[in-house]
């Protein structure tokens, strides 16, 4: 135990576990989980943005939770504690945006809701968040929903920019493009065209990282 | 203690589940007052922006800012019935704001016994009447404000709003480009009531009076657009006939 205490609070092991998820086991273009979100969520850059953020708290304070109490829980009814914690914390997160950001909670309009059955915090609970200590497991939830949002707000970036000429709402392409004759490419704005943007995305990560190719 | 027993699995399930349900009550009733605000915000931006009258005050609070305006310019608000009789009260403006927060109600009564808010803003002189809409879109429900001139023939501003409609497509409604197409147009032709027609195909409402271009991807909810519009205003007929009078 004495042992355990004099690990720094971000020794390298820990930092591993908030950088891992960004990279070499990025939730979305590794582990193809949270795909449905990704797509509805990106046609724009700010719930894009809201979405990452609110997806990184709840996966950090469930895997709070659920690892504070993990040496209580019978293993039978796990999975119903899990999803009672995170559905209890999906709802504060959707009350408190509509209290405080009411705009952007209106565009995200169900998917807050829909973070409950995001397949990522599923799995970070069962696979790690049952298994380690509540720092760790609260490290391990910022680094997986920073891993997704990365993944969002590149989406985001780009849809938004080729779809409407814009970027949080603020025009980037200006207007004399368009009576030049340049036209938003509408495809952008569509589902099929954010999971085409997904495949590129996994494409380029992994013709970098050669240990993800399959052999 | 054994934490595979049946007791253990029943005791520890109703401790979690009313902590977290004492947890959430807590916050709903915490937050509940600051969202209310939010929806009468935006219910009362809408109506401004309808008629054009919005400005964001820099340097201001964005809900002072809607609230002082509304109470500038928004001079009367009460409740019509289907007579096109304005319905007598104590307090007609919070009778109108509080229909206007249950549309969904309002619109379920028999039409007979319906009845649903107008609010009159004036500006410089310039009066119009704003008229709520509310129908139903591709995924929930849809709304809007239809401000017209005086003559209250032709419109001068629209805004539409949905709760889920399809982002880049049907909810392109609550857009400036899809609202401003509504400016001049008419909803009487020769005299008739039309409503407003939304047609499919960019250019296809050119030179038409009575209709503006659908959304490309959106028809569902362009459709549902022209429903709404036309079904919601057919109520206010005979109050419009009457004001038409008073002014001739």
């Amino acid at each position: 135990m004495s042992n355990k205490e004099k690990e720094p609070l971000f020794s390298a092991k820990n930092l591993k576990l908030l950088t891992g998820p960004l990279n070499q086991n990025n939730p979305i273009t590794v582990q193809i989980l949270g795909i449905c979100s990704a797509l509805a969520v990106t046609a724009k850059l700010k719930p894009a943005f809201v979405m990452a953020l609110s997806v990184t708290v709840v996966c950090a304070f469930s895997n709070l939770i659920i690892s504070l109490i993990r040496n209580t829980i019978p293993s039978r009814i796990r999975i119903i504690v899990q999803l009672v914690v995170v559905a209890a914390l999906v709802i504060l997160v959707d009350q408190i945006l509509k209290a405080y950001v009411y705009d952007v909670s209106k565009q995200l309009s169900v998917f807050v809701g829909l973070i409950i059955t995001n397949c990522i915090l599923m799995g970070r609970l069962e696979a790690f968040a049952l298994g380690n200590k509540p720092w760790q497991s609260f490290l391990d939830g910022i680094g997986n929903g920073m891993g997704y949002g990365l993944i969002l707000i590149i989406l985001g970036f780009f849809r938004e920019l080729l779809g409407a000429g814009t970027l949080w709402g603020y025009r980037i392409i200006p207007q004399s493009f368009y009576e030049a004759g340049y036209v938003n490419n509408g495809m952008m704005l569509l589902p099929p065209m954010a999971l085409i943007l997904v495949g590129i995305i996994i494409w380029i990560h992994r013709s970098k990282n050669k240990s993800l190719c399959e052999k | 203690m054994n934490k595979q027993s049946n007791t253990y699995i029943i005791v520890y399930s109703i401790v979690l589940v009313v902590v977290v349900a004492v947890a959430l009550a807590f916050t709903a009733m915490k937050l509940q007052s600051i969202q209310q605000r939010n929806i009468e915000i935006e219910k009362k931006t809408d109506i401004l922006n309808s008629a054009g009258l919005f400005k964001e005050e820099p340097g201001m609070d964005k809900n002072k800012a809607v609230e002082s305006q509304y109470n500038t310019y928004i001079k009367q608000s009460f409740l019509v019935d289907a007579q096109g009789n304005e319905v007598q009260s104590a307090n007609p403006s919070a009778d109108a704001l509080k229909v206007l927060n249950n549309m969904k109600a309002a619109l379920a009564v028999p039409e007979a016994e319906r009845e649903l808010p107008v609010f009159i803003s004036e500006k410089d002189g310039k009066k119009n009447y704003i008229f709520p809409v509310y129908g139903t879109g591709l995924w929930g429900p849809i709304w809007g404000y239809i401000a017209m001139n005086s003559d209250l023939t032709t419109i001068s501003g629209a805004v539409f709003a949905h709760k889920s409609e399809t982002p880049g497509l049907g909810a392109e409604i609550a857009t400036p480009a899809f609202e401003h197409q509504f400016i001049g147009k008419s909803i009487f032709k020769n005299g008739e009531y039309v409503g407003i027609s939304v047609l499919k195909g960019v250019g296809a409402s050119q030179g038409n009076d009575n209709a503006v271009d659908a959304i490309s991807g959106g028809t569902i909810t362009s459709r549902a657009v022209q429903a709404m519009i036309i079904d919601n205003l057919k109520f206010y007929l005979p109050y419009i006939s009457k004001q038409q009078a008073d002014v001739q």
